[in-house]
């Protein structure tokens, strides 16, 4: 299997590279940690204390771990060669639920959640595994559906359910440890898993497998459609982690929330150099995609003078410039 | 986006001309349903207003069953429309038909921008028109300072409001439009490259085909027609609202193309199915709300519409 370990450096063209393949390689995927540190540099230089505070940080640290959970599944969906645009809906349907379920106790309001999300990736994974149905299409639906429910489970947003102060959910949730909020160590502990299952497991290995060619994957005798199934049961149930950890931080859920988050989980993995094609791709890039985006942001807002707008402005523009460098340098690297 | 290793069934002919005419069945059984179930469904007001509301999604679905055809996808329309919207207030001081043009054309260069990432920067044309979603709806919200400007120009009012022979102004738009793309895809050269892409790329290139020229040209109509919904959106409202035009159109225009016939794979596209896709998803939300159903069961309704569709023409896009 030592063929399929590697996938990712494994390009065709790259394994002849003539010297300058390593830069190709750079481009894709390291570039995004590199970008990183150079934003966080230059941040800290115009706004000083005001960025580079622990204040400040521990909150980039908090918006980023919520969105860095929905991208560790987007990674491995998008390095199956496939695209799970329901996430930005299941995060408020999970927030709904955990609000709703929350008066049944803590158990209840984590297990509803992730309970309904892990069917709902399931229907998901079943269309594209099975069905073979376009990703594209399936999740599309799953996006629609997903909100439509929440909104139900909401009285058509008229009820807004409330999560006691009083439950452990909401006490764990809200914890603080080391100055850092819960979610950022939950974030940190999914990832750490995923980091071994993607690279150190037969279900990893299948994944960049089947992202590589799918022929080629079906041929060697891999379970393609049970692994792409399983790939979207991840996505949702990562989903669903976040929407029961934004619920416990604001304490409620809101039909509303999550819109345009599936967009900025694929941008995140796509800045990350995970090819949207699939079979080649890392985690890590995914990491420090999602943290460029929330620093860029943050850093938006801390020029005064700009409105909360032009984030999304710097945000598209950021992720066409990056995935543009990306492949010039690559290309140039092949040739 | 490819439909990956779908293996081509065996279809007779009966299912597969079911399968081309669902879009259509579907259609006659709503309407016979609303006629017989739903009290004032047969007036003309009311069926005019189902007109007028599909407009936007008519429009720029046209737009997007080219770009769908050239095995492409455009997710930017929503943002082109909301920009066109934010533009509007901004030059209408200089009358109304130049604050129009300006709108446009920014349609136009947000598609010939989208064009060129796809086309020359080599971009996944998700990724390029996912970058100009984001970007355009900020930029859109940047320009009006994401306020709501209402509009009191009468030609504008006109735009929106009127009818001609009792038909109204912009259904004609959408008419005129799938007229000329129609004949556009089925009768022209151009038309014909569009498919070819579609089909196969690089036998497109092989053959010589202006390859890039051409999907430029079919992502700078989309983002034109996006901009023409923007302005109509932005007529009949009597305002220009940034924050909500166009949100999410993006969704239910690929899903009126899909259920109208046009499989995502490309190399085919059906214009007037696709007019019929966009009507199918308006009846159906139009029945739903009609019947006092809320909003919610008319997503989780489309969403199994979009699934079934898809799934029955699984068979005919392999092919």
């Amino acid at each position: 299997m030592t063929a399929v370990a590697n996938p990712p450096t494994e390009r065709p063209g790259a394994a002849r590279g003539r010297g300058s393949a390593p830069v190709a390689l750079w481009a894709r995927r390291g570039s995004a940690p590199v970008v990183l540190a150079l934003v966080l540099v230059a941040g800290t230089a115009v706004f000083g204390g005001r960025f580079a505070s622990a204040l400040n940080l521990g909150n980039i640290a908090l918006d980023s771990s919520y969105l860095l959970l929905i991208a560790i599944g987007m990674t491995f969906v998008i390095l199956s060669g496939g695209i799970d645009l329901s996430v930005g809906s299941l995060l408020a349907l999970s927030g709904v639920l955990t609000a709703y379920a929350s008066r049944w106790g803590t158990p209840a309001a984590i297990l509803v959640p992730l309970g309904v999300c892990a069917l709902f990736g399931l229907a998901n994974g079943v269309l594209v595994g099975r069905a073979r149905i376009a990703p594209f299409i399936v999740t599309l639906a799953g996006l629609l559906f997903a909100r439509g429910l929440a909104f139900a489970v909401s009285k058509e947003g008229n009820q807004v359910y409330i999560i006691p102060a009083e439950l452990a959910l909401t006490r764990v949730g809200q914890a603080r440890f080391l100055g850092v909020g819960a979610p950022v160590w939950f974030a940190l502990a999914v990832f750490a898993v995923a980091l071994v299952v993607l690279n150190r497991s037969r279900f990893g290995q299948a994944v960049f497998a089947i992202g590589g060619s799918e022929e080629a994957a079906e041929l060697m005798g891999l379970p393609v459609a049970r692994v792409k199934t399983l790939v979207y049961v991840l996505s949702a149930v990562l989903t669903g982690l976040a929407g029961v950890l934004v619920a416990a931080q604001t304490q409620s859920g809101l039909p509303t929330i999550g819109e345009g988050r599936e967009l900025e989980a694929i941008a995140a993995v796509v800045i990350g150099g995970t090819l949207l094609s699939g079979g080649a791709g890392s985690l890590s890039g995914t990491l420090a995609g999602v943290l460029l985006l929330k620093v860029i942001q943050n850093l938006i807002n801390q020029v005064g003078t700009l409105t909360a707008y032009y984030q999304q402005v710097v945000s598209g523009a950021f992720l066409i410039v990056v995935v543009l460098v990306q492949s010039r340098l690559s290309r140039r690297g092949l040739r | 986006m490819t439909l990956q290793a779908v293996r081509p069934r065996d279809t007779t002919k009966l299912p597969q001309r079911i399968q081309a005419a669902g879009v259509y069945i579907a259609i006659a059984a709503l309407l016979v349903f609303n006629l017989a179930f739903t009290p004032h469904f047969a007036t003309v007001t009311n069926l005019r207003l189902q007109l007028v509301q599909v407009v936007p999604v008519a429009i720029v679905a046209v737009g997007m069953a080219l770009v769908i055809a050239t095995e492409g996808i455009d997710l930017s329309v929503g943002s082109t429309m909301a920009l066109a919207a934010a533009l509007i207030p901004l030059y209408i001081g200089y009358g109304v038909w130049p604050a129009i043009v300006v709108a446009l054309a920014a349609g136009l260069a947000m598609g010939l921008a989208s064009g060129w990432l796809v086309a020359f920067a080599g971009m996944q044309p998700i990724i390029a028109t996912l970058g100009l979603l984001v970007a355009g709806r900020g930029l859109a919200l940047v320009l009006a300072d994401g306020r709501l400007v209402e509009l009191f120009d009468p030609t504008l009012g006109a735009l929106g409001n009127s009818a001609v022979l009792g038909v109204p102004v912009s259904v004609l738009i959408v008419i005129g439009v799938a007229v000329v793309a129609g004949v556009a895809m089925r009768r022209t050269a151009f038309g014909r490259r569009v498919l070819a892409i579609g089909g196969n790329r690089s036998a497109a290139t092989l053959a010589g085909l202006p390859v890039k020229r051409t999907l430029v040209t079919v992502y700078a109509v989309s983002g034109l027609l996006a901009a023409v919904a923007g302005v109509l959106s932005t007529a009949r409202q009597g305002a220009s609202d940034p924050s909500f035009v166009g949100l999410l159109i993006e969704l239910s225009a690929i899903t009126a193309v899909v259920v109208g016939g046009t499989p995502l794979s490309g190399g085919r596209v059906r214009i007037v199915g696709t007019l019929m896709g966009a009507l199918l998803m308006q009846l159906i939300t139009a029945t739903i709300i009609q019947h006092n159903l809320p909003d919610s069961t008319a997503r989780m309704v489309q969403a199994a519409i979009i699934v079934a569709a898809v799934y029955v023409q699984r068979g005919r896009s392999a092919a």
